[in-house]
């Protein structure tokens, strides 16, 4: 869920928009670019911004007694790299803060610093990591998806605290409030969001082995596609 | 396409324990609660925590909750369907130029095969079980 519109003061506001807009610029030129040189991977880039568009209007109930939507920009950074995620993401919020009054134009900065450049940034590092560990395909997948929405729901706590520090405690204390509102209702989501960027990535292992050995995601071994589904 | 029986039972799984996880707070945190969003908690910390606080801004446009609900629907149904449609579009266009090498009875095989694979690949709970 997104920071509400109005509800971050003018400064910060403006602030992570100043912070966000060259991730958005820069990722704009990145599907630009992809696009000219690799038509092919126009459907793919194509099924990357569905599935964060999905995944971020499902809103689903969790343990706290309040819910929360995953944000599904870990496929897309996984497959594309995280720049091209910064300009999917500002789009699917764009339109959510446009048509469903979720999120808002004020906050838009501020809503896509966390979902559409930290956590496909988290994503791709995650998902890096544990492929140079050895680490398997769908293990990789699951831990860089439900990482990212967690690091995009702690940006989001985080942004709130330095708008709104506890009168007692400060930034850390507001940090433990806005982190157990959102951090904490998110851990199940992640969960699920990972689990679910792994059932579309075995399903496009399954559909289309060489659209992911031509964007790097699976090595060029010529080995059965079964082999990925440890 | 290789006949792993492992594959539509793992996919089933998933998308069982990613039910469960949304079932299960609805079973025990129960009736207690109404699930609002996350987001009005935060704000609504927001507004006590700072009583003099106003947001200084509103949406453009704020659609009544049913309409609302249908808006949301609506952009899942959207990216739904582009999801189907690239993994439609990526199966044929690996799969025919196969058919294509191997003649027409590969095209016939390939089609038998669409009609009998498509069921199962919509409804992964059921594949291969």
């Amino acid at each position: 869920m997104h920071i509400a519109e109005g509800y971050l003061p003018p400064l910060h506001a403006a602030a992570w928009t100043v912070a966000a807009a060259p991730f958005v610029v820069h990722g704009a030129r990145a599907v630009v670019r992809r696009v000219r040189e690799d038509p092919d991977s126009r459907l793919l880039l194509g099924a990357a911004g569905a599935f964060a568009f999905v995944l971020s209007a499902l809103k689903i109930p969790s343990v706290t007694g309040s819910s929360s939507h995953p944000t599904g920009t870990g496929l897309g950074a996984i497959l594309f790299r995280p720049p091209v995620m910064a300009l999917l993401g500002t789009i699917v919020l764009t339109f959510q803060a446009l048509l469903l009054a979720h999120g808002g134009i004020t906050t838009l900065g501020a809503n896509a610093f966390s979902l559409a450049i930290v956590g496909p940034w988290v994503a791709y590092g995650v998902f890096v990591l544990v492929r140079r560990l050895g680490g398997g395909l769908s293990v990789g997948v699951f831990l860089a998806a439900s990482l990212a929405d967690l690091a995009t729901y702690s940006t989001t706590a985080a942004q709130l605290a330095l708008a709104y520090p506890d009168a007692a405690s400060g930034v850390p204390g507001a940090l433990v409030k806005f982190g157990s509102i959102f951090a904490l209702t998110q851990i199940p989501l992640a969960i699920s969001e990972g689990m679910l960027t792994v059932l579309v990535v075995r399903l496009l292992v399954r559909v289309g082995p060489d659209d992911l050995r031509r964007l790097g995601v699976l090595r060029p071994a010529p080995a059965a596609p079964a082999r990925q589904e440890a | 396409m290789s006949a792993d029986p492992r594959f539509g039972v793992v996919n089933g799984l998933l998308v069982l324990a990613v039910l469960v996880l949304a079932a299960v707070p609805l079973v025990f945190v129960g009736s207690a609660t109404e699930f609002g969003g996350a987001d009005g908690v935060a704000a609504e910390t927001i507004e006590t925590d700072n009583p003099e606080f106003e947001p200084w801004a509103d949406p453009l446009f704020e659609p009544e909750a049913e309409t609302a609900s249908g808006l949301f629907a609506l952009q899942a149904a959207i990216g739904a369907g582009v999801l189907g449609y690239v993994f439609g579009v990526v199966r044929t266009r690996r799969r025919l130029p196969e058919a294509r090498r191997g003649g027409s009875a590969d095209v016939e095989r390939l089609q038998g095969d669409r009609a009998d694979t498509t069921p199962a690949g919509a409804r992964p709970a059921d594949g291969d079980t």
